[in-house]
Parts: C-alpha cells; sequence; structure tokens
C-alpha cells in the first residue's frame, strides 16, 4: 500500500525538518537557562548593591543577547516547511495548533520583545527595580514561547482534546486544557526547560572555569560557578524527576517509542533497565530484534520506570508488532486493519456527500460515535500499512536505544560534576583543581550533544509518525519535488553552520575581552 | 501622551545608538530576516494549500482525497 508514495520525498523532507530543528534547538536552551541565571544574578546586585555583580551581570547579559540574536527567528523555518513540506499534516491539525502558536506569537514574543529592550537598554534609564522586573519577565516570556512550541508538539506524540471533522479533514479543538495539560504536554514541557536550564548552567560553569584557568576575573568567575552550579543543581534534579514522569507517559502512549529506547523485544514483567550495553546487527526476519554482545542490567527497573511498580508488564517490539491477547495488546496486522476501515470509510463518506444524502448520513454519524471513533479511527494511520512488512511501521531500535541511553548517562555525569562544582565552589577550592576546571569547559559541548540526543530519542523513536497512530509522515507530506527539498535542505545546511559559526566566533571574541569590556 | 511615546522612541534611539557588539549582531539578524522572509518564503516556501487552492471547502476536498487515495 505504501508502494505510491514517494519515500525519497518523505525521507528529504524529514531530513529537512530534523536539520532545521536540531540546529534552532542549538540556540534555544542557552536562552532559556541563561535568562533566569541573568535575572537571578541581577536580583542579587539589587539586593546588595555590589557593583561586582553588576558587572556579573552585565557580561552575561552580553552573551545572552549574542545567543539569543543569532537564534532568533530561526524556529519559524520551521513554520514555512509546515506549509510547503507537510501541508496535509498542517490542514489535518490546523485548529489544534492555532491556538498555541497563535498565543505564543502575540503573548511570549511581544512580551520577550517588549522587555528584552529595558534589559540591555534600560540600565541608566529606569529605576534598578523596573529594570530587575524586566530581567525577570524576558525570563518568563522565553519561557512561555517554548512551552507554547511544547504543548504543539506534545500533542503530536499524544493527541487528545480534539474531535476529528470527517468534513473538512481537520482535527478540532473539544478541550483547551486537555490539550495544555496533558501530561505528556507537562512533562514534556518540564523536562525540556530545565534541560535547558542546566545547559545554561554549564555553560556559565565552562567560561568561567576557562577564566580560573587563565587567573583572569577570578572575583567574577567564582561567583558565577556559585550561581551557575545552584542553578544547575536544581536543574538536573529535576530533570531526572521529569525525566521519570516522561518515560511513564511513553509507556502508556507510545509503547513502541518506550520499548525501542530499551531495545525490548521479548514483553516482561519485572523488566530489567540496560544500564550498559552493545547492540548486534539486527536479526534477519525478526524486525527489531537485535543481540545484545554486551549487557549490564538493572533488575525491574524497567518495568518500575513504566508504572513505578517492578512487576509491571513491559510489551516488548513482538509484542507489539504481533500483538499479546493476554495483555490485550493488538497486532501491528489488526490495527492496519482497523485503519483501513477508517480510511474507507473517509472515503465513501466524502463521495456520498454529494452523491447520496442518506448514505452520507449514516457514515457522518460513526464519527460522531465515540466507540466507532475508539476502535477504528484511532487507528487512522496504520490503515496506510495494510498488507506492509512490520518494519515498515519500526523507528530505528538501534538510534533510539543508543540516544537514549547516552542521554541518560550524560544526565547523571552533569549531576555529578554540578554536584562537585558546587561543593568546591563554597568551600573556595575550585581555582586549585585545574582538572576539573577542563572536565567544567568539556562538559559544555557535552551539554549541548545531551540535548540535541533528547530530541532524537522524542522524534526518532516515534517513527513513522508525525501524529501518533493517527497520521504517518508518507501520509503528511507534500506532492512537491524531492529536488526542491534537496535543494533547501543544502541551503540551510549551509546558512545554519555559517550562523553557528558567527555565534561561536562573536561569542568566543566577547568572551576573551571579559567582564571589564563587555558591553552591547 | 506625544512625550510618553517621545519618551519611548528616545530611549530605543538612544539604546541603539549606543550599542557596541549590538550593531554587528543587529547585521545579522536583519541579513538572516531578510534571507528568510524574502528569499526563503517567497522562492522556496510557499504556503501550498492557500497558494493552489482558493477556499477553505476546495482544500478540505483535495486533503481527503489524498488521504484516502490507497491503493
Amino acid at each position: 500500500m505504501i508502494q505510491h508514495f514517494d519515500m525519497s520525498l518523505v525521507d528529504w523532507s524529514r531530513g529537512q525538518f530534523a536539520l532545521t530543528a536540531l540546529y534552532h534547538w542549538l540556540f534555544v536552551p542557552l536562552t532559556l537557562g541563561l535568562s533566569f541565571i541573568i535575572a537571578i544574578m541581577e536580583t542579587i546586585y539589587v539586593k546588595t548593591g555590589d557593583p561586582v555583580w553588576k558587572k556579573i551581570t552585565k557580561f552575561w547579559m552580553t552573551i545572552f543577547g549574542i545567543n539569543f540574536a543569532i537564534g532568533v527567528a530561526t524556529g519559524i523555518i520551521l513554520e514555512f516547511e509546515f506549509g510547503t513540506n507537510w501541508s496535509k499534516y498542517s490542514w489535518f491539525v490546523g485548529d489544534i495548533f492555532g491556538a498555541p502558536l497563535a498565543i505564543e506569537g502575540i503573548l511570549a514574543f511581544f512580551m520577550e520583545s517588549t522587555f528584552i529592550a529595558v534589559m540591555f537598554f534600560g540600565w541608566e534609564k529606569v529605576s534598578k527595580k523596573f529594570h530587575l522586573a524586566s530581567t525577570w519577565l524576558t525570563a518568563i516570556g522565553s519561557n512561555l514561547s517554548a512551552m507554547w512550541i511544547l504543548i504543539a508538539n506534545a500533542w503530536m506524540q499524544n493527541p487528545v482534546g480534539m474531535h476529528f471533522n470527517p468534513d473538512t479533514a481537520r482535527n478540532e479543538m473539544l478541550s483547551f486544557g486537555d490539550v495544555v495539560f496533558s501530561p505528556t504536554a507537562v512533562n514534556k514541557f518540564l523536562h525540556t526547560v530545565t534541560q535547558g536550564y542546566v545547559l545554561a548552567s554549564i555553560v556559565v560553569l565552562a567560561i568561567s572555569a576557562w577564566f580560573l584557568l587563565k587567573n583572569r576575573e577570578v572575583l567574577f568567575a567564582k561567583r558565577s560557578m556559585v550561581v551557575g552550579s545552584v542553578f544547575g543543581l536544581i536543574g538536573i534534579i529535576m530533570v531526572i524527576y521529569t525525566g521519570d514522569g516522561s518515560a511513564r507517559q511513553v509507556s502508556k502512549t507510545q509503547p513502541m517509542k518506550f520499548a525501542s529506547m530499551e531495545a525490548l523485544y521479548e514483553g516482561q514483567s519485572h523488566a530489567p533497565l540496560v544500564a550498559f550495553g552493545i547492540m548486534g546487527k539486527q536479526e534477519e526476519n525478526m524486525p527489531g530484534k537485535h543481540p545484545f554482545p554486551l549487557r549490564i542490567e538493572i533488575p525491574g527497573m524497567l518495568s518500575y520506570l513504566a508504572d513505578h511498580n517492578s512487576g509491571t508488564y513491559v510489551p516488548g517490539i513482538k509484542d507489539l508488532i504481533y500483538g499479546n491477547k493476554e495483555h490485550n495488546i493488538l497486532s501491528l496486522d489488526e490495527k492496519a486493519e482497523r485503519g483501513s476501515v477508517a480510511i474507507q470509510t473517509l472515503k465513501e463518506l466524502r463521495d456520498a456527500k454529494t452523491t447520496d444524502p442518506e448514505k452520507y448520513k449514516e457514515l457522518r454519524a460513526k464519527f460522531e460515535d465515540p466507540q466507532w471513533m475508539k476502535n477504528y479511527f484511532s487507528f487512522f494511520g496504520y490503515g496506510y500499512y495494510k498488507g506492509e512488512k512490520p518494519s515498515t511501521l519500526l523507528p530505528n531500535v538501534s538510534m533510539t536505544f543508543y540516544s537514549f541511553h547516552l542521554m541518560v548517562l550524560l544526565g547523571f555525569f552533569f549531576l555529578l560534576v554540578l554536584l562537585l562544582a558546587l561543593i568546591w565552589s563554597i568551600k573556595d577550592r575550585l581555582a586549585g583543581k585545574k582538572w576539573f576546571l577542563w572536565v567544567l569547559i568539556w562538559t559544555a559541548p557535552l551539554a549541548y550533544l545531551a540535548t540535541e540526543l533528547g530530541w532524537l530519542v522524542a522524534e526518532i523513536g516515534r517513527q513513522p509518525w508525525v501524529i501518533q497512530n493517527l497520521m504517518p509522515n508518507l501520509a503528511a507530506v507534500s506532492n512537491i519535488s524531492a529536488t526542491t527539498v534537496q535543494i533547501t535542505f543544502w541551503m540551510f545546511a549551509v546558512t545554519f553552520t555559517i550562523l553557528a559559526i558567527a555565534e561561536l566566533k562573536i561569542m568566543f571574541r566577547q568572551i576573551g575581552l571579559g567582564p571589564k569590556e563587555g558591553g552591547h | 501622551m506625544k512625550e510618553l511615546f517621545l519618551k519611548i522612541f528616545r530611549f530605543y534611539y538612544d539604546g541603539f545608538r549606543n550599542m557596541t557588539i549590538g550593531k554587528k549582531l543587529w547585521v545579522i539578524i536583519l541579513v538572516k530576516l531578510f534571507f528568510m522572509f524574502i528569499i526563503l518564503k517567497i522562492f522556496f516556501f510557499p504556503d501550498l494549500l492557500k497558494k493552489n487552492f482558493s477556499n477553505d471547502q476546495e482544500r478540505s476536498d483535495y486533503v481527503i482525497e489524498q488521504l484516502t487515495q490507497i491503493k
């Protein structure tokens, strides 16, 4: 059934979206976290009146400004891609995305852009308290911006609070609250922004460590490190906590992603978590099954992660492909059959609309029947895979597995680094530990790696879905030429690389100048 | 009221005039916005459904036809 789709177009469109999102995401987390770090530093300045804190605040504000300027609006390209490369998807989700994105545009963006001007231009022009309020509002505004986008993404991972209108082929919002406060959205927002706090804290620690190694601006560096390590430590604890919440949500709403994150082939109760593992090549004729020549496991931990109960049954890839009656898990074939019925019903409804009013009425009633919607429409996307091999419905298991495990490993490494940084900052012993200062410097690129890995887990793990269970990527993509997508893919690759180099060059130059010269 | 607007204008005017590193950043921002909204949006990223169909009914019909076109 999928043969008539141009898979090269699907792959290039996916590649282009991934490239744009991953580049955009290089700039966002630093903005999210650094804005709050600056606000904390300025609060200390306003409370103490100590001019050193003002100098510290202004230096980090400049770094924030460079990152904000280079990164601002790179996300708009994603919206361009929705309209051109993913037009069917954009139409299908239109009403759901409309509200969060409009609020993002009006409230958060204007909040950010108004108060950011006061933050940069207002030092000598407005009162200390008004300036401080503007800095906090910039931080809140940038985080609110992220919130609306993440709500939209969460809806794609777990579509709730809507009803499909078969006359327009659009999903219409039934409950704004269900969309905004779905557990997937709440966990995704908190997990994503708090990892931004960790990344920003690590960047602050890395730059401060560089000053200490150079024996320059020692007081500035030490004070920055105290704020960075406290904020980062709170951030990483939140990341771990919300990561646990995210895992539970994924296990409920995206079981194939959950099984792929652990490369769990056979479902089991007391399922172990792979603490460390090296995967072999996928076994022939067993889609999703990878042998593990080396694996260290924590017994029962995966079940605990899924449900906070080490006895919980976690379905494996095999259960999700072939079904498991004992645990009420439908096979992919059964889901494809039901999805195919939903697609066929939509087709018949469209044909009957102008030719057979009675049949139209009868078919239309099905889309209003909650039971039919649950039994058939909720598998709509599977219908495109009727008669296809199960492998066409599997994510890249090894990429999901390694991205997840490396991300978690780095998360716990950051916890250790931030804890040590805080202890040695308080004891004022950091300057003498050169090896640790180098560790801090090299942890900064690892923080960027971890945040990108998080996106890979979320987005690769949910393939082939653009909207979970409802719309696969092959049905979402527009009928355009793959060559056009290839041209713009390389255009973006070049443009974004230039921007990233420009950011690093300007930032390194500004860091080199140090806080004394730091102006904006 | 006029004074308030003048105050706001002067605030931004002085702010931009006294920028150091910010000037370079604004050049980057403007070049980027020009590239995105003039070059990319117009020549490479039209809104296909808006461009190819004149009303929502036509857009709906097209999307339904596409979504149900399975062989």
